[in-house]
């Protein structure tokens, strides 16, 4: 493999990898800021649970969100120097701020609220969280602004062969950009509702199954209580009754709003990258129904192979105008137009090393992004329908004994983590061969583009580069084992995992600290409420 | 002069200063994490005196990333490219420590917070030595060809700036982290701590002052060597300010060694950014690898409201947490039964504390 393949899968392990992490940041961090509102505004116990708890397995997830976000700030200009040097001048900017007026805000204020539990004012305490939050969807506001300019390039003069900005607000407030930021938000509470419907589902099953609940004859729930299983107080089933129910009404919220931002986000996806889109549907001739199933090879790049077996007259034509008539251009249509526009070959220039000259293929991998944009689309839909027959199911109070239904919701975390991958999957490789998409409308500025051969760093040999994947993808490997693992310690720990006061079968060993007589150590409240 | 580059530059400048000065001593508590404490509850001791901020100190590295990337993108481009293999060690470093701060306490197993313990101490070694010869190369140059890319193959940046570079940030980490932990703690460790900056600050800032006075040499200009005279009288009197059990002012004294021997280094380079060893005319200067004036004056903009925040709330996190704390202090670990224990959980008898020590 060349460098450039190389970087490429690179880019795309480390960053659909890091994607699994920040959905899950941004939306059980907002989950968990409610609830610790919700627990200062009632005084309930069961809050307080619930953002302990919650907040444990926010933090075991966090740091892996931030600790490859690193890498993906430095990989711009390591591996993409060229593309650096092209799009600095408009893309650079929004990172800067993000790192500026994002995760300094972000890890500061997570910061104090981890460490300031008994050290700050309760309403302290909280503002630190939500500013720490609102840090996090800040970041992602600036991040899709960059990544936004790659789909649809606005604002820019090219002058001396760069792209220069000379209009940020029409940069930082691209319509691509505001659309894929409400879908990101959505598309991550929908995480943290998946997140919390299956792991609560989880522990009331359990509890069920210890004989700690029951059922009385019209199927109410009968809380119990156990003397020897530490936590299992009433107090327990609310945390996680309550949880399952938050969990499946903001999945279901979350997904509607997905929808309606990835309708729009469509949209605006058939007028700015036809081609993109036409390779969602692997639609080789001009046409309007909605492909539910094709066979055949639909990665067969000419067309010829491709057979559609289920279509929705008129739904794709719905999808990208609004109406049921209007034709959408296919493949075939598309292909001479983008050759007329940008060429049909790379250019003579030494930036596309051995590739100078050769043919460029328009189309990008029909399988990845046929199947992705089904599979976003088919996960989510998924995940909302599951969370609306949670709720149903458990309006009782409790869930069913049913061992294969537990799986399930258990099973049914990864669906919204799925459709997020698959979705971005689906929006960066159906911009191939382009790295910075031309925009063949009227709203982007026209002849700004680049291809991505041109964008890889010319310095750098296809070794380092392996070198890197390997090692970042191991390291990755084996510290995603490691967060699975903890997190799913901290989950069978329970409640009991983030408070372990409330476990009476052991109060012996718990709130004893030898050292707290030392000199000028004062008695408990001396001792730190958090350390690490 | 370009004012709007110059002032970027010298944004850039103040940016890994502040970098170096908060993280220098974070980096350093991880060092000294297998070096310098002598059981559990001292290692414990040291990760919580950086507990609640190395973090946001470390977001100091990731904006004077990107800040390079907006207002420099031709340095930000041929720096990282070049140096491929040491970032990739560089960033396993940071990933790899990150993740220890936050898992090490999270299972109860002597083997467990052991394996985490190198992964913090070596993490801070090799990212302190990596940001380093970055820093150091990107003073004394690089070999690049006119389009700024790296030429003669994936070790072609390694030279003894590198080295001296690396030695300088670990030094100066380790020093800076001793005086850190003088002034943050209580008891045995205080005491430790301070007799380390005593006997050993000679040795660690020695590299830094080699390679400050290596650029003021081949670059330097008059006001250079006042800023050297400065740096040299900050570093007397912080140890002289440690010999008088003065931690703070030990601590601010190294702090004003960094900034003076910094300010140094980069205005005598000024105007380059980035040598290239080929051909001078090939070097990247503040006016040839920076952005647009609107970029740069937007982000001037954005920096002139972000930057006084920054410095704002970091300083109040501080004085949150600024009281000392001591051994004494830390709860002790608590492991908790599983509340869904499976099969092979009933057989293992419950240890609950990790610090046998």
């Amino acid at each position: 493999m060349e460098a450039l393949e190389i970087a490429r899968w690179q880019f795309g392990i480390v960053t659909v990898y890091h994607f699994l992490m920040v959905p899950l940041t941004i939306g059980l961090g907002t989950l968990v800021a409610i609830l610790q509102m919700r627990w200062l505004q009632t005084g309930k116990e069961e809050y307080l649970r619930m953002t302990k708890f919650w907040g444990k397995l926010f933090l075991i997830n966090f740091i892996m969100g931030v600790a490859t976000g690193i890498v993906q700030e430095f990989q711009f200009g390591m591996a993409w120097s060229q593309y650096s040097r092209f799009v600095g001048d408009v893309f650079g900017a929004p990172l800067a701020m993000e790192a500026l007026l994002a995760f300094f805000v972000e890890s500061t204020f997570l910061g104090l609220w981890i460490f300031g539990w008994k050290k700050l004012p309760p309403r302290i305490h909280l503002a630190c969280l939500w500013i720490a939050v609102a840090g996090s969807i800040v970041s992602a506001y600036f991040i899709l602004v960059a990544n936004s300019w790659m789909q649809h390039p606005v604002g820019v003069e090219m002058i001396d062969g760069y792209p220069q900005m000379v209009d940020a607000w029409a940069v930082f407030t691209n319509n691509t950009a505001i659309v894929a930021f409400f879908h990101t938000i959505t598309g991550a509470l929908a995480v943290a509702g998946g997140f919390l419907l299956g792991i609560s589902w989880y522990q009331l099953w359990r509890r069920r199954k210890d004989g700690i609940d029951t059922v009385d004859a019209t199927g109410r729930v009968v809380v119990g209580e156990s003397a020897t299983i530490a936590g299992r107080d009433k107090k327990d089933h609310a945390v996680w009754i309550k949880s399952l129910r938050i969990g499946a009404v903001v999945a279901m919220i979350a997904f509607s709003g997905s929808a309606v931002s990835g309708d729009l986000s469509g949209k605006l996806m058939f007028e700015q990258q036809p081609m993109k889109m036409a390779a969602a549907e692997a639609a080789c001739h001009d046409g309007t129904s909605f492909s539910v199933l094709s066979i055949g090879d639909v990665g067969s790049r000419d067309c010829s192979d491709v057979v559609a077996v289920m279509e929705l007259p008129g739904l794709l034509s719905f999808l990208a105008h609004n109406d049921f008539t209007t034709e959408i251009k296919g493949v075939n249509t598309l292909v001479p137009e983008y050759q007329a526009k940008y060429g049909t070959h790379l250019p003579d220039n030494p930036i596309y090393g051995d590739r100078a000259g050769q043919e460029i293929n328009y189309v990008p991998i029909m399988p990845v992004t046929y199947w992705g944009f089904r599979m976003m689309i088919g996960f989510g839909g998924l995940a909302a329908a599951a969370a609306a027959v949670a709720l149903w199911v458990t309006r009782k109070g409790t869930v069913p004994r049913s061992k294969p239904l537990m799986r399930l919701a258990l099973i049914g975390i990864l669906a919204p983590f799925g459709a997020n991958a698959a979705g971005w999957i689906f929006t960066e490789m159906g911009r191939q061969p382009f790295v910075v998409a031309p925009n063949p409308s009227m709203s982007g500025v026209d002849q700004v583009f680049m291809f991505t051969a041109a964008a890889v760093s010319p310095g750098v040999s296809a070794g380092e580069m392996i070198f890197s994947l390997v090692s970042l993808t191991t390291v990755y490997a084996v510290l995603l084992v490691v967060e699975v693992v903890l997190l799913t310690k901290y989950i069978r720990g329970g409640v009991v995992s983030a408070m372990p006061e409330l476990d009476s079968t052991r109060q012996a060993s718990y709130g004893k600290n030898d050292g707290g007589s030392g000199p000028g150590g004062g008695p408990d409240d001396d001792v730190l409420a958090f350390a690490y | 002069m370009d004012f709007l580059p110059t002032l970027w530059f010298i944004l850039i400048a103040v940016l890994w200063i502040g970098y170096l000065f908060l993280e220098g001593f974070d980096l350093g508590v991880g060092m000294l994490m297998k070096t310098f404490a002598r059981d559990e509850k001292e290692r414990r001791l040291l990760l919580n005196t950086v507990g609640p901020v190395w973090d946001g100190n470390e977001v100091w590295l990731l904006t004077a990333g990107g800040a390079t990337f907006a207002a420099f993108p031709f340095w930000y481009a041929s720096l990282f490219s070049a140096l491929y293999i040491p970032l990739v060690f560089v960033l396993l470093a940071l990933i790899f420590r990150a993740v220890a701060f936050e898992y090490r306490g999270k299972v109860h197993s002597d083997a467990w917070r052991k394996t985490w313990d190198w992964a913090i101490s070596l993490g801070s070694f090799v990212a302190a030595f990596g940001i380093g010869a970055m820093l150091a190369l990107t003073t004394t140059g690089l070999p690049l060809n006119a389009n700024g890319d790296r030429v003669g193959g994936p070790f072609a940046w390694f030279t003894w700036y590198a080295v001296l570079g690396g030695l300088a940030v670990v030094g100066f980490a380790l020093i800076h982290a001793a005086a850190f932990v003088a002034l943050k703690t209580d008891g045995d460790v205080r005491h430790r701590a301070r007799r380390l900056v005593r006997r050993w600050m000679p040795v660690g800032l020695l590299p830094l002052a080699l390679w400050v006075i290596t650029v003021a040499v081949q670059h330097g200009k008059w006001f250079s060597w006042i800023l050297i005279a400065g740096a040299v009288a900050a570093a007397v009197a912080a140890w002289l300010a440690n010999r008088a059990d003065r931690e703070g002012f030990s601590f601010l004294g190294m702090g004003v060694f960094l900034l003076a021997g910094s300010a140094a280094i980069f205005s005598a380079v000024y105007p380059v950014v980035l040598p290239s060893t080929l051909d001078p005319l090939w070097n990247l200067t503040v006016e040839n690898a920076s952005s647009s004036t609107y970029t740069l004056g937007l982000m001037s903009i954005v920096a002139a409201i972000g930057v006084p925040l920054v410095l704002a709330y970091q300083a109040w996190t501080y004085w949150i947490f600024r009281k000392r704390i001591s051994v004494a202090h830390l709860p002790e670990p608590v492991d908790f039964a599983p509340a869904i224990a499976l099969a092979l959980d009933v057989e293992k008898p419950l240890v609950s504390e990790g610090a046998k020590a």
